[in-house]
């Protein structure tokens, strides 16, 4: 088997070397924005004339759709190059993601029924982002049901990269089919480029903040979810070499 | 390849190659709808279109480990991978076989079934005409769900998982003309959208599903 010769392993030991000394910094870093996002963001701003203080779960909610659809697509960059350069641990990082952005699509739904049920006057409505998000979920466990199927680790890897790819293409095609099929509850985008300003500064900032906390607890979480794997797969091989000599 | 979609089709019809069974599902889904709902011509016919529609899907889903799972357990899909022909092609054909033998005769049950449904005179021809329109679609997509869980044991309930999501479009836009067209309104929206889709499974995924193929056969 190629998978317990050494050499393959030279580049996931200097990942494991590298996210060593970057880990600490990443994880304190997401700890502090995060905390200082969400406290400014529920604390330090004034509540909305018209939605009082519910309006303070965006804080929660957007980052975390936005790192759900971020998640996806990093796995998706991950499953090409492992597909394409056979890097180990590209295959590894997208398996790594995907919990990641599951509980974040979790996240998204629940904190969005949570705030729908006060301002829409219901927990869940069909409409075309909710909807979407809802697909997204399902993907995500396609995805990670399929990696916990196939025993062979280069196998589940190839696949799941042709399933990631697939999936990409029918999730983006299915977000426009829902739009299609109905018309949305859901505000449009809150934070643009575009000139005509929708959100107010002193709502932005901490809003801001917070999605870049969730960015860097994304980072951190796969990271340690990687070398996780990375340190279980070698585990596995030693134990198949013990074996191996044993018999 | 003409040879192998005969020999797929003959092994599909036969006995023990379940080939009534999808249809009786369907028509079973269709009897126990209005258990469901009740039997108030009004609401069957508003949601007749959807239901057929789920219920051809499922029909379908029903059938697609069939595509591969026997060549592969009597190692007929090695020597098939093995020959002259491309994977792709082979892939194409079996999907093909699979259209013909569980897609076709649900697009020609269909109709009849929605007579039971009351589903609107009007929408007759357009749900028919969206099945035959969508269900290749269904087809070539399962078939690469098949070929990614061809080598598992239980690869059922895996392969439900993870056709369904990439149904919602062919389902959302079908269903969408079928019910448009048994309310008279104008379906050529969702009609281009349709066969979008179809043709753009049909060019691209058996590409995907050769892949995945040669990956389980490795």
């Amino acid at each position: 088997m190629s998978q317990t010769s050494l050499w393959e392993y030279a580049n996931p030991r200097k990942f494991l070397q590298t996210t060593d000394r970057v880990l600490p910094w990443v994880a304190a870093l997401a700890g502090v924005t995060l905390v200082v996002g969400l406290v400014w963001g529920f604390f330090f701003t004034p509540d909305d004339y018209r939605q009082g203080a519910t309006v303070k779960i965006v804080y929660l909610h957007v980052p975390a759709a936005l790192m759900a659809i971020n998640a996806w697509l990093m796995m998706l960059v991950a499953s090409l190059i492992w597909i394409i350069r056979r890097h180990h641990v590209s295959a590894l990082a997208a398996r790594a993601a995907a919990p990641v952005g599951m509980i974040m699509t979790v996240i998204a739904l629940l904190t969005g029924a949570i705030w729908g049920q006060p301002i829409w006057g219901t927990w869940w409505v069909w409409d075309p982002r909710l909807t979407s998000f809802l697909i997204l979920f399902l993907f995500y466990l396609g995805y990670m049901a399929l990696w916990e199927a196939i025993e062979n680790d280069d196998t589940a890897a190839d696949l799941t990269a042709i399933l990631c790819l697939v999936g990409s293409v029918f999730a983006l095609l299915s977000r426009y089919a829902v739009n299609f099929w109905s018309q949305g509850l859901h505000q449009g985008a809150s934070l643009s480029v575009q000139p005509g300003e929708r959100m107010a500064m002193i709502y932005k900032l901490p809003l801001y903040v917070s999605m870049t906390g969730f960015a860097l607890l994304f980072i951190a979480l796969v990271l340690v979810r990687t070398r996780t794997e990375i340190r279980a797969r070698r585990m596995r091989a030693l134990l198949a070499r013990e074996r191996m000599g044993g018999a | 390849m003409i040879a192998l979609l005969i020999r797929d089709m003959r092994l599909a019809m036969r006995a023990g190659g379940g080939f009534g069974l999808g249809l009786s599902f369907f028509l079973i889904v269709v009897v126990l709808v209005p258990f469901g709902v009740g039997p108030q011509a009004a609401i069957l016919s508003t949601i007749a279109p959807g239901i057929l529609w789920i219920g051809a899907l499922l029909a379908c889903l029903l059938s697609l480990d069939r595509i591969f799972a026997l060549d592969w357990e009597d190692g007929s899909l090695d020597l098939l991978a093995t020959s002259p022909l491309p994977l792709e092609g082979i892939v194409a054909v079996k999907s093909l076989a699979h259209w013909l033998t569980t897609g076709l005769p649900l697009v020609l049950l269909a109709p009849i079934l929605g007579v039971l449904l009351n589903l609107p005179e009007a929408g007759f021809l357009w749900l028919t005409l969206s099945l035959a329109l969508g269900t290749p679609a269904l087809s070539v997509i399962g078939t690469f769900g098949a070929a990614l869980t061809v080598g598992l044991k239980r690869g059922g309930l895996l392969l439900s998982l993870l056709v369904l999501p990439l149904y919602v479009p062919t389902l959302i836009f079908g269903a969408e003309m079928a019910r448009r067209g048994a309310e008279g309104l104008d379906t050529t929206t969702p009609l281009f959208l349709l066969a979008g889709v179809t043709c753009g499974t049909i060019a691209l995924l058996p590409f995907a599903s050769a892949a995945v193929l040669k990956v389980n056969l490795r």
